[in-house]
């Protein structure tokens, strides 16, 4: 295959939206990673790959060869002590990720439900169901009451100082609580736990691998089971839950004839503004005085995740097309707030007439125009965010889009919209999956989540998600990773037929829904362990969520926060597979997250570099799950006679006969 | 694929939400938002409606908000690509056609009153019964409770050959089904054809024609929701509970004959959220995967001659069918069918000839296995019309048997002869009447079949305690008479035994919870002088039972220590109860009606009730259907006693129970009761006459009012001021 980004060492680009833009001479004149890659000539350094560089003072830079005895830090600090700090601090860089950004949506929850932002509480249920987990009184008070109130309380979570374990935990399933409190794992605050692994991983402090990296778990259970968590329900709350909707992803959603204002990085608050300021009159009838027809807003990243669950906003590309959404000429603004944005964006579009707007005061960027966002005064904001991209309009110069690339997803999966779709308003239950994982239609839950970057090739999800489908695995996927499924055509319910096995596909005609499930954006990972939850609350699949014939892998992972994802997924009991992690120069540490810390948490990570590798070890670590459980075989039929009715508890059905709900 | 199917229920629950909605504006323009509306005589208002959102619709104008809800319900159209999700929605599309169809019913229970029979049975120029009313209801739901009814069939539509739709109706009646018939396929209506065809049609048989539309469907899950909040203690609102708890023990399925319309589609989504599957005979697609249903949920294409074992294996259903060695069918679906004059060949008993039954208890080496003999004419002997004595003298023996459990064996004579299809037994002992149909002798009845009925039937049921068993019939007058002579002794010395047994000279007391399939949360306990609230186990069946399987639904209980010989509180009653509900119910009276109560399952044949100005009782049967002095119908009183809770005032009886010596002593006995329905009283006026007399008032029978002196309290009251009744004077009842 020619390559058409011109890059020998960089691996394929298959997505057919990006070959046929990087064949046109505007983007030709852009350079991308693929050129950077290529630019550098060089591979990545060895010591940093395996983890085994250590620049926690300066003594060293240390480069620490295991076994090697002249090789230890000049601390004598050991390679599993070097890869354990490393790989905690990337744990940690990763929880404070999303807990700055969950701190933003927790305060963005705040001022919503005291009317100062163009928001309101929508999804009121939940609102009650997150209020009854707090403790908090809901009868006969007012929504936004409750909501200022548990908003409250949410934002104490991120610091409070007592030991007491932290409020979301009591949703897990009971023995997965209970291992927690063992390995003394639970964590007590979100911040806490950062700073306590930053402290621990300090020169001279903690240098035990294992010690080390039970921090780190605990650390990675604060972002899943808190910040995270908080995040993903105080956001349903104020912005809707999602439920199935139709939408389109890839660069042909870009428009010719209106304003094309895309929004790239994590957090919603913003993005949100700017979907309800684009259908202002005044915003539209400006944009009709530039010459265009409309505003057409499109996501990238994250925030493309978070609004195209909840409004069907489309997406134009995943963070490895960040550049090429640019590079295509046609876009008035890309604003942007934290996380995953490259700095090359404002190269891109030099000679351009494209805008890179930041908005947050902690991302700022040479060359981007930096408008703050107000939260307080979002909706004046986002206005003048918009017209700032709309006056851009006219100087819009040569521009390409690939029209016909553009894929039709169903999206919106969340927890409450599997639970719904698999039984309607009074009998939904996640019944339908756990019994058809016990009949063996599907043989089991993958989750794919993470990130995309330029080392593999772009269609690594792909093939990876078509195998498993192929076999019958049914496919969660958030992040990058499901744009990047979207984009193949795989969340079309269509799908089933073209690409799913007999039996997989025979569930998801029943349901009317896509092999593929597209869950959220990156935070909401922690829908993942909700719905596992629930799947282990649900029956006949074991007692936590280690039991579970499930699997998740992020195999294009690039940000820290896909290793604090894993970490906390592995300590959750999920078994978690990556096409390379860097632990490998520490053989113990390595043998230990690999295999050894399953006898603690009933999970541990694997690192597969195919990905028909990775493919297959996510089928068979399934498929050890069903023997477990004794749901490899097929079963006989129970039939029930009077005799076992009279057996049957008051609101329970009898074991192994169908189901229970 | 299930695309078509929830695309083809989505569109009929589109069609019949706007169906229902037009009669309904044009009711309202006609009747006004006031006008009464309701099923007959039931007090589950439109079930469905009732038992999935609470709401009680009792006037049209109540209709708006479920119209609304409706429409909530009704998803859009499922697209022809890109879809969204649509089980769930197709699943809430049926619920929408229910709660619609049941408004449809019930306008037009308005606008054609006379549209259904409301009967048990067909009438000479309807076939259509419409919706059961709650007599039926818990008549029938009775066998639904103890097993001998598993479920029952919803059939919308018929196939085209009566030989077909007889045969699948009989193979269902042998599955000991309820086969409830809905609407036609190509002009033909399944009870019509069965009728043709010469089957007995009704609740009676089992084989029950709801309605000619397919909006009638309703009459079928209504009676399914009716079970979990009458016997299940499921209430009202709880609609997960209802459609759980039907899933688990009602083994429903819905059976299309034919093309299937997307209404009939919209009724089948419906029916899965109860858990019901669909089976079709005709080319439909089908929905395999597992999960709202216990199995499949849609099968389809399946042949006429497996329909039935199909659907039975679907719903997860097994049906443990004894074989029995006669040419007739056999089993509980036939007990209820009748001999009309003009399918009778023959009779015997019943003040046509002597008849006589009974059975007595022998040494072992006195009984010869599966040995029938008859003497004198058979069937094949005689001619159409010409009755002949009877006596059927059956013995057993067993290392187990006691003489005890005679009564309790005899009393199995009845159901069991009235298995055999074409064969119907009325009353018992020397007042025992068998009515022989013409359809059983061409078949090839011969009286030596009851024989080996009652052979096979003993053993089966009671094969733990009796290890031989014999039956020699005799249809020669001599003989007969022989046998009625050996009976009436036996009979004798039977009533003695029986009549001396008392709560206090047993200390041996029995639990049942022969219901608790369907009544979960209830646990009766029978003694000698209380048997259970449904009529049918007295203390005698619960030791029999307990004997026969000491893990079943008869415990014994050790009464323990009587703390209070007036209201009847045992210590070994208290802990068991109290255990056996899971603390629910700590404390339970065996005699009193406003101290701890006994609690009910649903299934009790009368309803006892303060009637506080009165200071009397008052006491009701199932089969009153008017209005009581306390302001209730039995349908509502049966919602206050039932459902497994303790509500002092209100509380399940058996008839048998107002004859007793122990009747609600604590209230100061039988001088405490002022008013039972005629029927009633009727019935039982032979043994309460009795027991007035033991109790030093004869004069008090006729002090005790019927509906004849009046349904409200105040009219009773002046009767009982009349007459002087002793309830006047006592202390208050009210603690």
């Amino acid at each position: 295959m020619a390559k058409p980004n011109r890059c020998e060492s960089c691996n394929d680009i298959t997505a057919s939206s990006t070959r046929d833009l990087l064949n046109q001479d505007l983007a030709k004149q852009v350079r991308t990673a693929y050129d950077r890659i290529e630019d550098r000539g060089m591979s990545a350094c060895l010591f940093g790959s395996g983890g085994t560089c250590c620049r926690n003072c300066n003594m060293g830079p240390c480069q620490i060869i295991d076994g090697v005895e002249s090789m230890v830090g000049i601390c004598g600090a050991t390679a599993d002590t070097v890869a354990a700090r490393n790989f905690a601090r990337t744990v940690a860089a990763g929880t404070s990720a999303h807990t700055d950004h969950a701190r933003e949506m927790v305060r963005g929850f705040i001022a919503t439900a005291k009317g100062e932002t163009p928001h309101e509480i929508k999804d009121v249920a939940k609102l009650h169901e997150m209020a009854q987990l707090f403790g908090i009184e809901t009868e006969d008070r007012e929504k936004n009451e409750i909501a200022i109130e548990l908003g409250e309380r949410a934002l104490a979570e991120f610091g409070k100082q007592d030991n007491e374990p932290l409020t979301m935990l009591k949703r897990a399933p009971k023995k997965q609580q209970k291992i927690w409190k063992e390995q003394g794992v639970e964590p007590r605050s979100v911040d806490r736990e950062v700073v306590e692994l930053m402290h621990r991983t300090h020169m001279g402090v903690d240098q035990e691998y294992r010690n080390i990296t039970k921090q780190s778990s605990r650390c990675a259970l604060a972002d899943g089971w808190g910040a995270s968590m908080l995040s993903t329900e105080l956001t349903d709350i104020m912005f809707g839950t999602p439920v199935p909707k139709r939408a389109i992803i890839d660069l042909g959603v870009l428009r010719e004839d209106m304003v094309n204002v895309t929004v790239h990085g994590h957090e919603p608050l913003l993005a949100e503004s700017l979907c309800l300021a684009a259908e202002d009159e005044e915003m539209l009838a400006l944009a009709k005085k530039a010459g265009a027809k409309g505003i057409n807003l499109a996501g990238v990243c994250c925030t493309g995740n978070e609004i195209l669950m909840r409004r069907g906003i489309p997406v134009a590309g995943s963070f490895i097309q960040q550049e090429m959404v640019l590079a295509t000429g046609a876009v008035e603004a890309m604003v942007v707030d934290v996380q995953c944005v490259m700095q090359s964006l404002a190269q891109v579009v030099a000679g351009m007439h494209t805008d890179i707007v930041t908005t947050n005061y902690r991302a700022k960027m040479p060359d981007g125009v930096h408008i703050q966002f107000d939260e307080h005064d979002a909706y004046n904001s986002a206005k003048e965010i918009l017209a700032h991209a709309i006056a851009n309009f006219k100087k819009r110069g040569q521009y390409y889009i690939p029209k016909d690339k553009k894929f039709d997803v169903v999206v919106g999966f969340s927890h409450e919209t599997i639970n719904y779709m698999l039984g309607g308003r009074f009998r939904q239950s996640y019944r339908p999956l756990n019994d058809n994982i016990i009949n063996g239609r599907i043989r089991g839950v993958g989750a794919l989540v993470g990130c995309e970057h330029y080392k593999h090739s772009d269609d690594v999800h792909f093939e990876i998600a078509k195998e498993l489908i192929k076999n019958n695995v049914l496919v969660l996927a958030t992040g990058c990773a499901a744009q990047a499924l979207g984009k193949r055509g795989l969340m079309r319910p269509e799908a089933a037929t073209e690409y799913a096995g007999d039996g997989l596909r025979e569930v998801c005609e029943t349901v009317g829904m896509p092999p593929v499930l597209h869950v959220g954006s990156c935070v909401d990972n922690s829908r993942l362990l909700i719905a596992l939850t629930a799947m282990v609350k649900e029956g006949g699949l074991g007692d936590d969520i280690a039991d579970l014939p499930a699997v998740g892998s992020a195999p294009l992972w690039m940000s820290e926060k896909a290793v604090a994802i894993g970490q906390y997924f592995v300590a959750s009991g999920a078994h978690v597979i990556f096409q390379d992690l860097p632990i490998s120069g520490a053989k113990k540490f390595s043998e230990y997250l690999l295999k050894e810390i399953k006898e603690e948490f009933g999970a541990c990570w694997g690192v597969a570099s195919e990905p028909m590798d990775i493919a297959k070890a996510m089928i068979a670590a399934i498929d050890g799950k069903r023997e477990a459980l004794g749901i490899n075989k097929k079963k006989e039929r129970v039939l029930m006679d009077m005799a076992m009715r009279r057996e049957l508890e008051a609101g329970k059905g009898i074991a192994g006969a169908g189901c229970g709900g | 694929m299930s695309k078509i199917i929830c695309s083809a229920a989505i569109r009929g629950a589109q069609k019949i939400v706007d169906m229902a909605e037009a009669s309904y504006e044009e009711a309202l323009k006609k009747y006004g938002p006031e006008q009464e509306v309701s099923f007959p005589n039931t007090a589950y208002y439109l079930p469905i409606i009732y038992s999935m959102l609470g709401a009680k619709v009792e006037r049209l104008g109540d209709m708006k908000d479920i119209f609304q809800e409706c429409r909530s319900l009704l998803p859009a159209v499922v697209t022809e690509d890109m879809w969204l999700p649509y089980l769930g929605p197709a699943l809430d599309a049926g619920m929408a056609t229910y709660f619609a169809e049941e408004m449809y019913e019930a306008i037009d229970y308005l606008n054609s009153p006379d549209y259904y029979t409301k009967t048990e049975d067909p009438t000479a120029d309807n076939i259509w019964l419409g919706a059961a009313d709650d007599v039926i209801f818990r008549k029938r739901g009775v066998e639904f409770v103890d097993g001998t009814a598993p479920g029952f069939a919803a059939i919308v539509g018929s196939p085209e050959d009566p030989e077909v739709a007889s045969k699948i109706a009989l193979e269902l009646q042998e599955k000991n089904l309820y086969i409830f018939m809905h609407t036609e396929s190509d002009g033909n209506f399944m009870p019509d054809l069965l009728i043709k065809n010469g089957v007995q049609v009704g609740w009676n048989t089992r084989l029950v024609p709801f309605g000619k539309r397919y909006t009638s469907v309703v009459f079928s899950i209504g009676f399914a929701c009716r079970v979990a909040m009458a016997f299940g203690g499921i209430k009202p609102g709880d609609s997960r509970g209802n459609l759980i708890y039907n899933k688990d023990r009602t083994y429903a399925f819905v059976m299309p004959f034919g093309q299937v319309s997307d209404e009939w589609y919209a009724n089948a989504a419906g029916a899965i959220n109860w858990g019901f599957p669909t089976i079709s005979d005709y080319a439909i697609p089908e929905i395999l995967p597992t999960g709202v249903c216990t199995y499949e949920h849609v099968v389809s294409d399946v042949p006429h001659d497996e329909i039935v074992q199909k659907a039975i294996e679907v719903r997860g259903l097994k049906v443990n069918v004894s074989k029995i060695d006669i040419p007739m069918s056999f089993g509980p679906a036939f007990e209820g069918e009748r001999i009309r004059k003009d399918d009778l060949f023959m009779e015997c008993g019943g003040g046509r000839t002597t008849g006589v039954e009974v059975l007595i208890s022998k040494e072992m080496d006195e009984v010869e296995d599966g040995l029938v003999t008859l003497d004198g004419p058979d069937i094949s002997d005689i001619e159409e019309g010409q009755n002949l004595p009877i006596s059927i003298l059956v013995e057993v023996a067993g290392r187990e048997m006691q003489s005890d459990f005679e009564p309790i064996l005899e009393r199995q004579f009845h159901h069991l002869m009235n298995y055999i299809q074409g064969i119907m037994h009325i009353g018992q002992r020397n007042i025992m009447w068998v009515r022989i149909g013409k359809a059983a002798v061409e078949k090839g009845f011969s009286f030596k079949h009851l024989g080996v009925v009652l052979h096979g039937k003993l053993h089966q049921e009671f094969g733990a305690i009796l290890d031989k068993v014999q039956v020699k019939i005799s249809t020669v007058q001599e003989q007969v008479e022989e046998v009625m002579e050996l009976a009436k002794q036996v009979y004798e010395e039977r009533d003695l035994r029986l009549g001396s047994m008392t709560d206090e000279t047993e200390d041996v007391f029995y639990s049942c919870t022969l219901c608790q399939s369907f009544a979960p949360s209830h646990v009766c306990v029978i003694t000698p002088e209380r048997i259970g609230m449904c009529g049918a186990y007295n203390w005698l069946d619960g030791k029999a039972s307990f004997q026969i399987n000491p893990t079943g639904p008869n415990q014994p209980i050790d009464k323990g220590e009587c703390t209070d010989p007036d209201n009847g509180y045992f210590t070994g009653i208290n802990e068991f109860v109290n255990q056996a509900s899971r603390g629910a119910v700590a404390e339970v009276s065996c005699y009193s009606l406003m101290n701890n109560p006994m609690t009910a399952c649903g299934c009790f044949e009368a309803i006892a009730a303060m009637l506080p100005q009165c200071n009397g009782i008052m006491v009701v049967n199932r089969d009153y259907m008017g209005m009581t002095p306390s302001g209730m119908k039995f349908t509502t009183l049966a919602g206050m006693a039932g459902g497994g809770m303790q509500t002092p005032g209100f509380m399940g009886v058996s008839k048998h129970y107002m004859t007793s010596k122990k009747l609600f002593k604590a209230e100061g006995g039988i001088k405490r009761v002022v008013w039972m329905p005629k029927i009633m009283k009727d019935e039982i006026s032979e043994k309460l006459k009795a027991l007035c007399e033991h109790e030093g008032v004869p004069e008090l029978y006729d002090m005790i009012a019927t509906e004849e002196q009046g349904t409200t309290e105040e009219e009773i009251l002046e009767f009982l001021k009349e007459k002087g009744h002793p309830a006047l004077e006592m202390e208050t009842a009210m603690g």
